[in-house]
Order: C-alpha cells, then sequence, then structure tokens
C-alpha cells in the first residue's frame, strides 16, 4: 500500500517540480488553485467550467497530500466519539441489549431449531433489508430527477423530528432507568423540547460549528443504537457486509443510483444534501456564484449553515433533504445513508470556486452520517455479542479507524467519489470474527498464567 | 472488588502511556496516524500468532494440562517472534511514507524524523499490546469477585498493572531501539531487542513467583530506557541543557 502510495507520488512529484518551481512568483493565484483543488480532495470529480490549467493540478495535489494527515484526525475525532457514545450506551444501558422484538423489514426470527434454518433466515433478512434500501434509494434518486424537492425536504424534516425528540427522549428514559434517576414529567418535557428545538435549528438551518457536529454525533449515536437493538445477530453482520458490497456497487458503477445522484446534482450546479453531512469546518453558502453571497458568507464567518440559506439563491426551493432521509429510521435512514455516505466524496465542488479560503488549511472534510451509523453499529455489536469481552471492540475499533484512514489516503490520490464504508467495514468484520474466535481464547489463557507476549 | 483498585490499576497500567500520548503525540495528527498504524500492526501479528496457537491447541489433546501449558509457552514465544517480524515490516513501510512525505515537502526535508516515529511506533505498540493485556481485566475488577479465593496471589491486578506498564515502556525504547539498528545497520541491535523481548515474556512464566518476573522485568525497562535515550542522540550534557532550559547547546532529540 505504501509502495503503491510511494510510486504514485513519485509519478505525480516527477510532473511536479517544473510546475512548482515555475508557479512559485504566483502565490496568490497558486493559493486559489489550491483552495479549489482542495474542494476536490473530498473526491468531487473536476468538472467545473471555472478549472484551472490542469497542470497546475498536480502541485495542488502535493498540498493535498500534506494536508490529509490533517483531515483524517478530523474525521478520527468524530467517528471515535459516535463509537464511544454507543459502546458506553451499550455496556451500561441493558435497554439496547434486549430482545425486544425486530423491525418489519427483518421478519425473521433468528430463534430456530437448526443453524441451518438461522442463516436461511438470515439471509432472507438481509436481502429484505437491501431490497428496501435500494428501492428508497432509486425513489429518492427519482425523487431529485424530477426536481420534488418539497417531498423530499418534507421526509427529511419529519425523520430528523422523529428522531431529536422521541429516539432521544426513549434513550432518556432508559439511562434514568439504569442509574435509578427520579425524573419528573415536567423537567423531561423540557430538557427534550429545548433538545429537540436546538438541534433542528442546528441542523437544518444555522448554528455553531461544534454544536452542529455534536447534535449530528448524537443523532448517529441515536441511529446506530436502534439498529443494534432490533438487528439479531446475524443479519446484522450479513447487513454490514452487504451493504458495504452495495456501496461499492452503488458509488462506482456508471448506472449506480448514487452516482447518477451525484451526476444529476453537479449539472444543475446543486449541493447534494448538505445537512446529513458531517462537517469538519464551516459549511459554505451553498451555490454561491455571485457577489453578494459572498460577502454574505463573509459575513458570518463561524457559523454552519448547512443548507437552507440556499433558498435565496438557489432555484431548488430550499433544497434541505438528506439529513432527513438520514434519520427516518423507519425508511429513509438506510437508503439516505446512501446518500449521505455519498456525501464524503460529495464536497460540492460548486461551493469552492465560489469561495476561495484565505487558508488551505481550513479546508475541511466531510464524511456521510450513515457512515458514522454503520462504523458505530458494527462496534456497538461488537462489545454487546462478544461474550463481555473489550478486546473484541478494541480491534474491531482499531481496524474501522485504519478503514477511515485508507480509504481517505485513495481519495487523496484518485480523487474522485469514493464509498467510505467497504475498507472499514471489511477490516471490523474480519478482525471482529477473527478477535472474537481466535484471539479470545489466546488472551484468556494468557491472562489466566498472566504471561505477557 | 473496589472502584479504588480499578482506578489504581488503570491508571499504574496506563498513566505513563496515556501521559505520553497526550504531551507528545495528540498534537501532531502525522504522529496519531502513526501511533494507530502501530497499533494495527500490532494487532495483526497477534492475530497471525493466536491463528497459529489456536490450530495447534484444536489439534492436540485437550486434556492433557502439561501440554496445554507448553503449546501456550510455544503460543507466547511465537507471538514474540512474530510482532519483532511486524515490527520490521512496519519501519519498512514507514521508510517508504518518509520518501513519499519528503518528495511532498516544500523543502525537501521530512516532517518527522525517523527517530520520532520509531518512537511514536513504539508507543503503539505498547499501548495496544497493554490495552490487550489489561483492559478485560480491569473490567473484571469493577465486577464482585474475590481476588486469589482458591489459594492463587492476592495481588493479581496489582501485578498486572505494573507488568502491563513496564511492557508499554519496553515496547516504546524497543520501538527506538529497533529502527535505530534498522536505519545504522546494526543487526546486532535488532537481536537483542528481540532476546530481550523473549527474556521478559519468559520470565512471566514464572508468574504468580512475582519476584522473578516483575524486579528483572522494571530493570531491563530502565536499562533499555538509558539505552534508547543514548542512542536517539541524547547524553546526559543534553539533559543538564533541557532541565536548565539552556539553549545553548541542545540539539533535536527525540520526540521534540
Amino acid at each position: 500500500m505504501a509502495e503503491n502510495l510511494a510510486n504514485v507520488v513519485h509519478e505525480q512529484i516527477s510532473e511536479d517540480f517544473p510546475d512548482v518551481h515555475r508557479s512559485n512568483g504566483n502565490d496568490g493565484t497558486e493559493r486559489r488553485r489550491t483552495e479549489v483543488r482542495e474542494a476536490e480532495s473530498n473526491g468531487q470529480p473536476a468538472s467545473r467550467p471555472s478549472r484551472p490549467v490542469e497542470s497546475e493540478e498536480d502541485e495542488d495535489e502535493e498540498l493535498t497530500l500534506k494536508y490529509g494527515a490533517k483531515h483524517v484526525i478530523m474525521l478520527f475525532v468524530p467517528v471515535t466519539l459516535c463509537m464511544v457514545v454507543v459502546v458506553a450506551t451499550i455496556k451500561s444501558v441493558s435497554f439496547y441489549t434486549k430482545k425486544d422484538g425486530q423491525l418489519i423489514y427483518t421478519p425473521f426470527p433468528e430463534e430456530t431449531d437448526t443453524v441451518g434454518q438461522r442463516a436461511l433466515n438470515s439471509i432472507l433478512n438481509a436481502t429484505i433489508m437491501i431490497s428496501v434500501i435500494i428501492v428508497m434509494t432509486l425513489l429518492l434518486v427519482a425523487l431529485y430527477k424530477y426536481r420534488c424537492y418539497k417531498v423530499i425536504h418534507g421526509w427529511l424534516i419529519i425523520s430528523s423530528l422523529l428522531l431529536l425528540f422521541f429516539f432521544s427522549y426513549i434513550y432518556l428514559g432508559e439511562v434514568f432507568k439504569t442509574y435509578n434517576v427520579g425524573m419528573d414529567y415536567i423537567t423531561l418535557t423540557l430538557i427534550i423540547w429545548n433538545f429537540g428545538v436546538v438541534g433542528m435549528i442546528c441542523i437544518h438551518w444555522k448554528g455553531p460549528l461544534r454544536l452542529q457536529q455534536a447534535y449530528l454525533i448524537m443523532i448517529s449515536a441515536l441511529m446506530a443504537l436502534v439498529f443494534i437493538k432490533y438487528l439479531p445477530e446475524w443479519t446484522a453482520w450479513l447487513i454490514l457486509a452487504v451493504i458495504s458490497v452495495y456501496d461499492l456497487v452503488a458509488v462506482l458503477c456508471p448506472k449506480g443510483p448514487l452516482r447518477m445522484l451525484v451526476e444529476t446534482a453537479q449539472e444543475r450546479n446543486e449541493p447534494i444534501f448538505p445537512a446529513l453531512i458531517y462537517s469538519s469546518t464551516m459549511v459554505w453558502l451553498v451555490g454561491m456564484a455571485d457577489g453578494d453571497a459572498e460577502s454574505q458568507k463573509k459575513q458570518t464567518p463561524r457559523l454552519a449553515a448547512p443548507d437552507s440559506q440556499a433558498t435565496d439563491q438557489m432555484d431548488d426551493g430550499g433544497f434541505t433533504p438528506e439529513w432527513v432521509d438520514e434519520q427516518l429510521n423507519d425508511l429513509g435512514p438506510i437508503e439516505s445513508t446512501e446518500e449521505t455516505r455519498r456525501e464524503i466524496q460529495q464536497m460540492p465542488s460548486d461551493r469552492a470556486p465560489a469561495v476561495p479560503t484565505d487558508d488551505p488549511e481550513e479546508r475541511g472534510v466531510k464524511l456521510g452520517l450513515g457512515d458514522f451509523i454503520f462504523y458505530s453499529v458494527l462496534v456497538g455489536k461488537a462489545s454487546a455479542t462478544a461474550s463481555g469481552d473489550w478486546n473484541t471492540t478494541l480491534a474491531c475499533f482499531v481496524a474501522i479507524l485504519i478503514g477511515l484512514c485508507l480509504t481517505l489516503l485513495l481519495l487523496a490520490i484518485f480523487k474522485k467519489a469514493l464509498p467510505a464504508l467497504p475498507i472499514s467495514i471489511t477490516f471490523g468484520l474480519v478482525f471482529y470474527f477473527a478477535t472474537d474466535n481466535l484471539v479470545r481464547p489466546f488472551m484468556d489463557q494468557l491472562a489466566l498464567h498472566q504471561f505477557y507476549i | 472488588m473496589t472502584v479504588a483498585v480499578f482506578f489504581g490499576c488503570t491508571f499504574i497500567a496506563f498513566g505513563p502511556a496515556f501521559a505520553l500520548f497526550v504531551f507528545t503525540i495528540a498534537r501532531d495528527p502525522l504522529r496519531v496516524i502513526i501511533l494507530i498504524a502501530g497499533a494495527f500492526f500490532w494487532l495483526l501479528s497477534l492475530l497471525m500468532s493466536s491463528l497459529v496457537w489456536f490450530i495447534a491447541m484444536k489439534a492436540s489433546n485437550n486434556e492433557d494440562y502439561q501440554l496445554q501449558r507448553g503449546l501456550l509457552i510455544f503460543g507466547v514465544m511465537f507471538s514474540v517472534i512474530l510482532q519483532e517480524v511486524f515490527r520490521f515490516a512496519y519501519y519498512k513501510l514507514l521508510r517508504k511514507a518518509m520518501e513519499g512525505l519528503v518528495a511532498l515537502s516544500e523543502d525537501d526535508s521530512s516532517p518527522i524524523s525517523v527517530q520520532q516515529m520509531a518512537y511514536v511506533a513504539g508507543l503503539g505498540y505498547g499501548i495496544m499490546s497493554g490495552a490487550f493485556s489489561m483492559i478485560n481485566i480491569l473490567a473484571d475488577s469493577l465486577g464482585p469477585g474475590t481476588v486469589g479465593i482458591h489459594g492463587e496471589s492476592q495481588y493479581y491486578f496489582l501485578t498486572s498493572a505494573f507488568m502491563t506498564m513496564a511492557i508499554t515502556l519496553l515496547h516504546t525504547f524497543w520501538g527506538v531501539l529497533f529502527f535505530d539498528g534498522c536505519e545504522k545497520k546494526r543487526w546486532w541491535m535488532i537481536a537483542v531487542v528481540v532476546c530481550l523481548h523473549l527474556l521478559v515474556s519468559g520470565l512471566t512464566f514464572l508468574n504468580p513467583v512475582y519476584e522473578g518476573s516483575l524486579p528483572p522485568a522494571y530493570i531491563i525497562t530502565v536499562a533499555m530506557g538509558v539505552w534508547a535515550f543514548l542512542s536517539s542522540g541524547g547524553s546526559l550534557e543534553s539533559i543538564r541543557n533541557s532541565l536548565t532550559c539552556s539553549k545553548s547547546s541542545v540539539n533535536s532529540q527525540v520526540g521534540s
């Protein structure tokens, strides 16, 4: 892997050096090109008409790779936080590990008499779930293509309402039960009301960046907990595996729905689903191609303004889907997660040209909430079902982080839309099964005798 | 067992590693990535060695206690050797990555030196090794139970914590020395590191006779620390300079 990187880098560099030396005196434009390039580092294929000369791409790539480490950490921290929240909840609140039935999308039970029957049931469950996801994704793409923005908008709002109010109410209730905290309804109403309303504002409109990030992490964790609770074991692992494959196919195949979605959005010069993406820096107002927008932006430097502002400038009537997609547990979440996962690469390139940041380092990186959710589902399931073993959880955690690192590396190299799930989930699954079945007995024996390796 | 035992053992086992992480690694993204990749490599080596041990165990007679113990010892030795092999592989990988980083940088110098990478890689190994050894024990210490109820040692948690701390520090120092040996092509250094690793692991076979395993392990830790410090360019001079904050002749130190 490193050899490939080194080779690629060497090839690039050998072309780059003349460029670098040539344009050294041209710092201003160089910066601009860098920033333009930076936007692409998130995977947007280069297709904007305002694209600078191709040779400059190479030197921009250098700087992209240089800032890569910082971007990786900007994603490590929220992913880690989400996983920590999920694992902490799973280990302490027993509600989320109790079997209270299953989702309607996974109708077949896993408490069967034979192993074969159980395997068959889980395969059927996974098939149904994946079909639902595919159908939903296609529906979403169709809605987007035919500009039914209001429908998507409404769907998203309902999803986010459900998540921010209902699920967090349940979560809070269970936490209180676990720690035996007495609570009256009036206080609870106040808490949930404030939490929900501030969440809606932060996510759909404007709010401090850190608060928005915190809310996105919290709703991802809530969503992951729902999945962990309601998906039976074998079904969950199968779904994770199939989702990674689907992600790979949907993003990379020319006729994949997510790819079509991206291309459609690019043609229309709109950002896709800004609200359902975790962004590590301030999100610029979308669709800014004119001076007014720019000055407007500059006046609100520290706000994360996901989508709604777009209404003024964009012709799509305040298109702020995605987020809701993401949230809706019953319908949206799975397929919308596809969208959101796409978003890691979907750093809308449209934003970049309009907004040349002065500091390339402020270029943020985005990751779809679906990725957060599925990473957390993997780690949470590992901690819930691995016979009370913490080593398995730790191993899955490290595996997912390394997978994310590799994905970002590939992103920096290939500079096109890449799915964020496959590598991490593959590593995670491999390490889960290997650690649970092979390493655990070994470490248990070592601990028994107090041998150290 | 009490919360006090839990917190005490946690801080003993992970205090130094955590402090090292917070003060020297947390601020630099590249170091964090190298740390996590180091942990990953250790994990891979553990996976391979567990696989071998598991196969050997399953293929043999389960009832024979001596045989199982012998297999476990073999597993430990094999695991140690595999860890060092993976450390070498990680060294190669980091070398390649460094070439890339140098090529990418503006002034033809890498943002991170080989010694720093060696230290971070060693710490990654140490943290992961310590975590895998200790976390389950710590989780158990929060629950109910009596230590040594069947006549085993009462100091199980404490000795585990101390041993974990020693192992973590040892991995860090071994990382520095190993990479240094590879850089300067001094193969005897690598051989010494491997032998000492085998020795420390071997000494733990004497547990629960803790006098046989803990003090020697700590002596070796201190010795390794001194050797790593000297081999990365430190000296009494530099210690004195850094303590008196004199800027006269302090050159780049490891981790600075």
